[in-house]
């Protein structure tokens, strides 16, 4: 047994993220009766991942477990060191020098694609562009969408999926006192849209959309639902998994959705059409988008495993602007065992495999370790469980004494990388919430890395 | 909106409901758990958890209504709950009492 995690010799954690999976990690890590000293490191100077750019400006309630993270920065064996980005500015084999422990939990960062013709066409997006241009994320600052057609279709039938339609069915007096980003509250304020088309390929007992966010589209000041009756119908296995107890939050959905259906004829300005049984066979168009070819479907085989097959119907959809958003894809990291199928670090209970053999001292927690899916607080006992397995293996980890943040900033300051602290985010933070107060916002987010870095100037 | 913590919690305390709370709302006595609904953030994350499915949402039924008074008023008074403990004992029994596998 070492004396690795006790305080003669503290365990040095390094974490890689700092959205909801990095802050629980890093909660039950400072809980844990070991001593660690934990460091997240981030590669924008803002903490807190899709919390702040995810989440849509118009649900403030889900952004409160910044509060919770909040509480954990405060801990005194607890660092942030932002703008740091890991196989760029330092490799893993370099913070394997500097820490006993690596968790990476820096998420599903890329979209995955419809894999048809005429999907890079100019008006084609990824849904996540959207949300981070509209959150204020600095990858996507300069994205151009055009909103000038009255058409705009959405693949796919998750909550992001709902979260694009709401915004695009918004007024700007609905999200003006929201932190959406400036920018992009300009951008939709000249927006032409009336017609919104969220399109899935399975049936309404098999959409992903939660019912709370589907209720929404309900509840909006100048855009009607429409569902057409007929896509309600349920087939005999759709009708047996509706039944089923796991599933009585989809009950939910679909009485909303026959809420939806029976409604009087729209009489608002905008439209959200929810149609199902429908799949994206090719994108069409000159210079850019102007049409969506949709195969209708008809679902096949046994309750909870229906599979959508074309039944050789087609339609074709004028449109011009289309948002996929069939789902997240984690990216590769230099130096870590991948599994490119699933996108995540192949793992046993958080621990980074190689095959069958388990890669000493690296962990993996949330979607990078199990793929995107669950909500905010599947993330904490994802997180909890690798940490688990984490401190498990603490006494057989090399004890040897590592440098931790102190090593690793002088390292990334002679490559010229300004570190950011907690204390500097904190300025960044309360600079941000001035510049709402002016607009009667809660927050105007800094949009460019270089705003941020340019307002702490050089570290103390 | 409010999500609540009602009777079937009482005398099977099964706790798996905070191992998903993102905000640590979840408070509890002895006999059941309650959650603070001015921290609560209605994420539903709870609700599938529960194997007695004793969490209600909006809309909550008319016969459990009176659960969003106890869990207001008892919650703030009493500890946080936010890691996984053992049910009482007699939960598994409880448990098929109420119906559930």
């Amino acid at each position: 047994m070492s004396n690795l995690g006790t305080a003669q010799n503290p365990a040095r954690a390094a974490i890689v993220g700092s959205g909801p999976s990095g802050f629980y990690a890093a909660e039950a890590l400072l809980a844990s009766e070991q001593t660690v000293l934990v460091d997240v490191l981030e590669r924008l100077p803002s903490p807190f991942g899709l919390v702040r750019s995810g989440v849509a400006p118009d649900h403030p309630k889900l952004k409160q477990p910044i509060r919770v993270y909040q509480q954990i920065a405060e801990s005194p064996r607890f660092r942030f060191l932002g703008n740091v980005t890991v196989g760029r500015d330092v490799s893993v084999e370099e913070l394997k020098g500097c820490y006993h422990v690596v968790v990476f939990a820096y998420g599903a960062e890329t979209d995955r694609t419809l894999g048809i013709s005429g999907e890079h066409l100019a008006g084609s997006h990824a849904a996540t562009e959207f949300v981070g241009w509209y959150n204020g994320h600095p990858d996507y600052r300069d994205r151009v969408f055009d909103l000038s057609h009255e058409t705009a279709v959405v693949i796919g039938q998750g909550n992001v999926a709902v979260d694009v339609c709401r915004i695009l069915a918004k007024t700007v007096d609905e999200l003006r006192h929201t932190d959406i980003a400036r920018h992009a509250l300009e951008v939709l304020a000249e927006s032409r849209i009336r017609d919104i088309y969220m399109i899935g390929r399975r049936g309404p007992a098999q959409a992903k959309f939660t019912h709370q966010e589907l209720r929404e589209l309900g509840d909006l000041a100048d855009c009607d639902p429409i569902v057409d009756p007929r896509d309600l119908e349920l087939n005999t296995a759709s009708r047996v998994e509706l039944a089923e107890r796991r599933n009585r939050a989809n009950i939910k959905s679909y009485e909303v959705l026959q809420g939806f259906a029976s409604r009087p004829p729209p009489t608002r300005h905008r439209r959200c059409h929810i149609q199902f049984f429908k799949s994206p066979r090719e994108l069409k168009g000159e210079r850019r988008l102007e049409r969506v070819v949709l195969a209708r479907n008809r679902l096949e085989g046994g309750p909870s495993q229906q599979v959508a097959r074309e039944s050789g119907e087609v339609e074709e959809l004028a449109c011009g602007v289309l948002f996929r958003s069939i789902g997240y894809r984690g990216v590769p990291m230099a130096g870590v065992p991948f599994d490119d199928g699933r996108g995540i670090f192949p793992n046993r209970d958080g621990r980074i495999v190689d095959g069958q053999i388990v890669v000493p001292g690296l962990y993996v927690a949330g979607w990078i370790k199990r793929g995107p899916t669950g909500i905010i607080g599947t993330n904490r006992e994802d997180s909890v469980a690798t940490v688990n397995s984490l401190l498990a293996d603490l006494p057989k980890i090399d004890s040897g004494a590592k440098p931790g943040a102190d090593g690793l900033t002088g390292l990334l300051e002679s490559r010229g990388i300004r570190v950011v602290s907690y204390a500097d985010w904190q300025k960044i933070d309360a600079a941000e919430v001035r510049r709402g107060a002016a607009a009667g916002k809660p927050r105007e987010k800094f949009t460019r890395v270089e705003e941020m870095l340019e307002l702490l100037g050089q570290p103390n | 909106m409010t999500t609540v913590v009602t009777d079937n919690c009482q005398r099977c305390r099964f706790t798996d409901c905070v191992t998903v709370c993102p905000v640590a709302c979840f408070h509890g006595d002895d006999e059941m758990l309650y959650i603070d609904p001015d921290v609560c953030i209605d994420c539903s994350a709870c609700i599938p958890k529960c194997p007695v499915e004793a969490i209600y949402e909006e809309p909550i039924p008319e016969d459990k209504q009176h659960w969003i008074a106890v869990n207001a008023d008892r919650a703030p008074r009493l500890p946080v709950i936010s890691k996984k403990q053992d049910p009482l004992p007699g939960a598994e029994e409880r448990k098929k009492q109420l119906g559930f596998e």
